[in-house]
C-alpha cells in the first residue's frame, strides 16, 4: 500500500518475547505454558507478603544473547519498578528495566538491505492473565473477573527500535528478521500465536522533509498481518485527520483485528504515572567480561548470515527459490539442503523438498537422518524415483527412519520400463492429436501437459525427464 | 529472669526441658498480656509441639541447637507457617502465610521455640505502638507510657519477662527507640546482615531484623543464629554469621570512640548526662574519646521521611483485596481496590502512602525523592569520613524515656523526631545498638547507642558489654 503522495510514516515497533528459560524471572518456578490455572505459582511470583526477588541467571544469557545478536552495547544495568494497579500484577508493580537498560545501541539489517537501530532490548516480568466475564467484559463493568497468575514472573526481553521504519512492509520484514534472530538465539520459540512475541507499534506521519510528527501507540499486534495492516491502517488515518485540517493527539490506541481499525484506548493526559525508582529488592546487574564471553562463545550463526550461505549454493535463485531459503532459514534445515550441495547433488532440488516436505512434517525430523536425505534426492536426481515416490519415500523416512533404496524397492518403485514407458506416451499422443501437433510445431509449454497425463496413467510412476525425452524422441 | 543462654544450657543438659521452659512463658504470657496487649496471638499448640519435638530429640541423644528450648517472641511483620500475621493492620488480618520467614527457619533450626507474635505500629509505621490496629501495648516498666515502637510489642514481651528474648524490624529506629524505652539491649544489624526474606517488607533498603533481649551476651548469641548469607535475598550479605558470642569480652582498649555532638543534641538534660558517663565509662575502659561533629545528620529525618514512604507506597501496593486479606466489595475491580485499601489501613500508613506516592511522582521526583537520595549519600560519606577517624561512634538512642500514651500523637512531625537519632544508620546501612544505660525522669531507663561502620558488630557488642557492666550489670 503506498501513502498519499507527499506522505512519509514514521514508525518504531516494540518487541515483547518471552524467553525459554527453565524458570521464572525471579523464582523458581517452572517456565511452562498451558499448565491448570494458579498451579505454576509460589509465594515469590504470587507478591505474597514478605517475598523477595532473586534474578534467573539464564534468563541474563538469554537477554544477553540477544543484545550481542543485535550488536548492542551490554552495560551495567538495574532493574526499577513499575508503578500500577491492576489485579493481574501481583505486587501492583512490574519489576522492569529502566534508565539503565543491559542492552542499548545496536541495529538490525533486513534483507532488503536497510537497516534499523535498535534502542534498548531490556528484561522485565510478565504479568498473570486477566479474564472478565459477563457486563462489560472488561476490567470496569464487568460482573467478575479471573486471574490466571501462572504467566506472573515469565521473563521477557521488550526489544525497542529507533523511528526508523518506513513502511508496512518493512515493519513487516523487520518483525520477522527479529523473530529469525530470537530464534536462533534459543531466547524464543517465535510462536506468534502462543503469545510468546507481542508487538506494540509507535506511528507518526509527516510530509517530506517535515520534522517527526505526534506519534500513537498502537497495541494489541498478535501477528505479522495485523502488524501490516494496523500500521497502514494507522498512518491513512492521521494523514486524513492532517488533510482535514485536524491535529493528531498523543494516545495509546488498540488494534481490532475484525474492524480493521484503531481505535482510542486511551490519551495522554490519563496515562498512568508508573512512578519508577529502582527495585530495592534487587542488586545491580554487571555480567562481567568472562560471563559475557562465555555467552557470546555459544552463540551461533544469524539467519542473514545462514541465508548468505544458503543462497551461495543455488545458481541464480529464482523468487519462489528464495521464499524457500527462507521457510528452510526459518525453521532451521539448512544442514541438509547444505550436505546435498557438499556431496554434489542437486541444491535446488534439495530446497524445494526442504521446504516443502521436511517443513511439513517438523515433528518428526528426527528420524530422517541427513545421510538418508542426500540419498533420496540423489536418486530422484538420476531419475531412479519420480518426485511423487521421493515424496513418498521421504514421507516414510519421515514417518518411520530407514534406508531410501530399501523403501523404493520395497514400494515397488522401480521405474517403469523404457518400453512401458514409450507406449503410454504413445497412448497419450493418440488421445490427444491436436495437443500433439502443436507441440510438434515449438509450443514447449505442452510438455507439462504429456507429462501430467502420463503421470495421471502411471499413477506417478513415470519420470519427468524420461517422459521429455520420450516426447523428443517421437517428435 | 534467667538469659537465653542459661535457658538452652539448662535444656541441654537436662536441667530443664523446652516444654518446661514454654509453660512458664505462656504463664507470664497469660497473666499480663490482656493488660499490656504485648501478643496479637498466642501459637500455644505450635508451640507446645515445637518444644515437645526438642524434648524428645534431647531424650534420643541428639545434639540441640544455641537456642534449645529458648521461648522467643516475633513482631507480627514476620512470617510464620500457619501463623496469622497481620502487621498490625486490618488489611492482613486472618491471614495466614504459607511460608516461614529465613529468620524464623533460622531459630526452629536453633532450638528456638517461637510462642506468638507481638504487637507493632501498623506496617511498622511509628514509635509508640500507638498506630496499632489492635490497640496499644503498654509499657511493663510503666503501663500509663508507651512502649516505644514500632517493635514495641517485641521489646514489651521481654521486659515484662514473657521470653528472654524477642526479634523486631529496624528501619528507622524501630528496634533501638522500643529498647532504650524499655530498658533493653536492642540490636540493628548491618543491612545485609540478617536476610529480609519472610519480613513484610515496610522500607526495603531501609528494613533489617535484629534481636532483643536483657543482655549484651543474649542479644549478640540471638543475632549469631539468624545471621549470615541467604540465597532467597539478594540484597543479603555474602558471608556466613560472624563470630559475636566469642567477642562480647573483648573490651574497648585502644579503640577511638567519637561521641557525635547531633546525636545528643536536643535531648533530655538526663539523656545527655548519661551518653557523657557513657563516654567515661568506655574511657575508663580504655577507649579514647573524641568529640565531633557530623553537620551532614540535621538533613537524614527529612531524607528518610521521603525514602521510606517512597519504597512503602510501593510496598503496600499489593494489599488489594485481590489475593489475601481484607476484601470490601464493590461494583468493580478498582472500586473493590479502592474500598478495600480505604477500610484496611490506618491514618498513619495512609499518610506515608500518600507522602510517599507523591515524592516518586512525574514532575517531583528529583525535588524530592531525587533529593534525599542524594542526602542519603552525603550521609555514607560522612560516617565514612568519621569513621576513618574513629571506630566507633557514641550518642543518645532517644531524646527522653518513655513518653506518655497520647503524648506525641497530636502532630505527627513531634512523634517523628523521637527517631531522630536513630535514622541516620538506617540510612547509611551500617549497624548500631541501644543499650541500658542510667536512669531518668520517674526512674525509667536511658538507652545510649553505639554506631559503627559495616559489619562491626563484634566491636559493638564488645564496646555495649563494657557499658553494661559499668551499668552495674555484671
Amino acid at each position: 500500500m503506498t501513502l498519499p503522495a507527499g506522505w512519509e510514516m514514521v514508525v518504531g515497533l516494540e518487541v515483547h518475547t518471552e524467553l525459554l528459560t527453565k524458570s521464572k524471572l525471579f523464582c523458581g518456578c517452572a517456565n511452562h505454558f498451558g499448565a491448570e490455572p494458579n498451579t505454576n505459582i509460589c509465594p515469590v511470583c504470587l507478591g505474597l507478603p514478605g517475598s523477595l526477588p532473586v534474578l534467573n541467571r539464564e534468563a541474563v544469557d538469554f537477554a544477553m544473547r540477544i543484545g550481542m545478536a543485535l550488536h548492542c552495547t551490554i552495560a551495567p544495568s538495574t532493574f526499577h519498578r513499575k508503578n500500577y494497579f491492576y489485579p493481574d500484577q501481583a505486587k501492583d508493580y512490574q519489576i522492569s528495566q529502566y534508565d539503565l537498560p543491559i542492552n542499548s545501541g545496536g541495529y538490525l539489517d533486513l534483507p532488503d538491505g536497510s537497516r534499523v537501530s535498535i534502542e534498548r532490548a531490556h528484561m522485565e516480568e510478565d504479568t498473570g492473565k486477566s479474564t472478565h466475564l459477563g457486563g462489560s467484559g472488561r476490567l470496569a463493568g464487568a460482573d467478575s473477573s479471573l486471574v490466571d497468575y501462572n504467566r506472573c514472573g515469565v521473563p521477557l526481553v521488550e526489544i525497542v527500535s529507533g523511528p526508523d521504519i518506513r513502511s508496512a512492509e518493512q515493519a513487516r520484514a523487520y518483525a520477522a528478521e527479529l523473530r529469525g534472530i530470537l530464534i536462533a538465539t534459543g531466547a524464543s520459540d517465535g510462536r506468534l500465536e502462543e503469545g510468546s512475541m507481542r508487538f506494540d507499534a509507535n506511528v507518526s506521519v509527516r510530509r517530506s522533509g517535515e520534522p517527526f510528527g505526534t506519534r500513537c501507540e498502537i497495541k494489541n499486534l498478535n501477528s505479522l498481518r495485523s502488524l501490516g495492516r494496523a500500521i497502514d491502517y494507522e498512518a491513512r488515518r492521521q494523514i486524513e485527520l492532517i488533510e482535514d485540517g485536524g491535529v493528531v493527539r498523543q494516545e495509546t490506541r488498540h488494534w481490532d483485528e475484525n474492524l480493521g481499525e484503531t481505535s482510542t484506548l486511551r490519551v495522554k493526559e490519563d496515562a498512568d504515572d508508573y512512578r519508577y525508582f529502582r527495585d530495592p529488592d534487587l542488586v545491580d546487574l554487571a555480567p562481567d567480561q568472562a560471563w559475557q564471553d562465555r555467552v557470546r562463545a555459544a552463540l551461533g550463526p544469524m539467519p542473514a548470515e545462514r541465508r548468505a550461505a544458503l543462497v551461495a549454493v543455488l545458481s541464480a535463485p529464482t523468487p519462489a527459490q528464495l521464499d524457500a531459503v527462507e521457510v528452510v532459514i526459518d525453521l532451521g534445515l539448512e544442514a541438509y539442503v547444505h550436505a546435498v550441495a557438499t556431496a554434489g547433488g542437486d541444491a535446488a532440488l534439495a530446497l524445494s523438498r526442504a521446504a516443502n516436505e521436511l517443513a511439513g512434517d517438523l515433528d518428526h525430523l528426527e528420524n530422517l537422518s541427513v545421510e538418508a536425505f542426500v540419498a533420496t534426492t540423489a536418486m530422484e536426481q538420476r531419475g531412479e524415483l519420480s518426485a511423487t515416490q521421493a515424496k513418498t519415500v521421504l514421507g516414510e523416512l519421515l514417518a518411520r527412519g530407514g534406508d531410501p533404496a530399501e523403501i523404493a524397492a520395497a514400494k515397488g518403485f522401480e521405474q517403469l520400463a523404457e518400453d512401458t514407458l514409450g507406449s503410454t506416451v504413445d497412448e497419450v499422443i493418440a488421445q490427444n492429436p491436436d495437443e500433439w501437433q502443436r507441440y510438434r510445431e515449438g509450443d514447449e509449454k505442452l510438455a507439462q501437459f504429456f507429462i501430467g497425463q502420463v503421470m495421471k496413467l502411471t499413477r506417478g510412476q513415470a519420470n519427468g525427464k524420461s517422459v521429455i525425452a520420450a516426447l523428443q524422441a517421437r517428435r | 529472669m534467667r538469659s537465653a543462654a542459661q535457658i538452652a544450657a539448662d535444656v541441654r543438659s537436662g536441667a530443664s526441658s523446652a516444654r518446661a521452659e514454654l509453660e512458664l512463658s505462656l504463664e507470664v504470657i497469660a497473666r499480663r498480656n490482656e493488660e499490656l496487649n504485648v501478643f496479637l496471638h498466642v501459637d500455644e499448640a505450635g508451640a507446645r509441639a515445637v518444644a515437645d519435638a526438642i524434648d524428645e530429640k534431647r531424650s534420643r541423644g541428639e545434639a540441640l541447637g544455641p537456642l534449645a528450648g529458648v521461648p522467643i517472641a516475633l513482631k507480627d511483620n514476620l512470617c510464620q507457617v500457619g501463623v496469622p500475621t497481620t502487621c498490625s493492620s486490618r488489611i492482613l488480618e486472618g491471614w495466614r502465610p504459607p511460608y516461614n520467614a529465613t529468620v524464623v527457619d533460622r531459630l526452629l533450626a536453633a532450638g528456638a521455640v517461637p510462642v506468638g507474635k507481638t504487637n507493632l505500629d501498623e506496617f511498622a509505621m511509628g514509635s509508640s505502638t500507638e498506630n496499632s490496629a489492635f490497640g496499644p501495648t503498654r509499657n511493663p516498666l510503666d503501663p500509663s507510657r508507651v512502649p516505644g515502637g514500632s517493635s514495641g510489642g517485641s521489646a514489651a514481651a521481654v521486659a515484662a519477662g514473657m521470653t528472654s528474648i524477642s526479634l523486631g524490624s529496624d528501619t528507622g529506629g524501630s528496634i533501638r527507640q522500643p529498647a532504650a524505652l524499655c530498658g533493653l539491649v536492642g540490636v540493628k544489624p548491618t543491612y545485609g546482615m540478617v536476610s529480609r526474606y519472610g519480613l513484610i517488607a515496610f522500607a526495603s533498603s531501609l528494613d533489617q531484623i535484629g534481636p532483643f533481649a536483657h543482655s549484651v551476651a543474649d542479644a549478640a548469641l540471638v543475632l549469631e543464629v539468624v545471621a549470615g548469607h541467604d540465597p532467597r535475598d539478594s540484597t543479603s550479605l555474602p558471608e556466613p554469621a560472624p563470630a559475636l558470642v566469642a567477642h562480647v569480652n573483648d573490651g574497648v582498649a585502644g579503640k577511638k570512640v567519637g561521641l557525635v555532638r547531633e546525636l545528643v543534641e536536643g535531648a533530655d538534660e538526663s539523656v545527655v548526662a548519661a551518653v557523657r558517663a557513657a563516654a567515661d565509662a568506655l574511657s575508663d575502659a580504655g577507649a579514647e574519646i573524641v568529640e565531633l561533629s557530623i553537620p551532614e545528620l540535621a538533613l537524614t529525618l527529612s531524607a528518610y521521611y521521603l525514602i521510606a514512604p517512597a519504597e512503602a507506597s510501593s510496598n503496600l501496593a499489593r494489599f488489594d483485596g485481590v489475593r489475601y486479606g481484607l476484601r470490601v466489595d464493590a461494583e468493580d475491580v478498582t472500586a473493590m481496590m479502592e474500598a478495600t485499601r480505604t477500610a484496611g489501613f490506618g491514618a498513619e500508613v495512609k499518610r506515608r502512602i500518600m507522602l510517599g506516592t507523591y515524592a516518586l511522582s512525574a514532575g517531583y521526583y528529583d525535588a524530592y525523592y531525587g533529593q534525599a537520595l542524594k542526602v542519603r549519600t552525603l550521609t555514607i560519606q560522612a560516617f565514612d569520613a568519621a569513621y576513618e577517624r574513629v571506630d566507633l561512634l557514641l550518642g543518645a538512642t532517644t531524646p527522653g524515656v518513655a513518653f506518655a500514651f497520647g503524648a506525641k500523637t497530636a502532630d505527627p512531625m513531634t512523634m517523628y523526631l523521637n527517631d531522630v537519632f536513630t535514622i541516620p544508620t538506617n540510612l547509611a546501612g551500617h549497624p548500631a545498638l541501644s543499650v541500658p544505660f542510667g536512669t531518668g525522669e520517674a526512674g525509667l531507663p536511658i538507652g545510649v547507642q553505639l554506631l559503627g561502620p559495616g559489619r562491626s558488630e563484634a566491636q559493638l557488642f564488645a564496646a555495649a558489654r563494657v557499658l553494661e557492666i559499668a551499668d552495674g550489670r555484671p
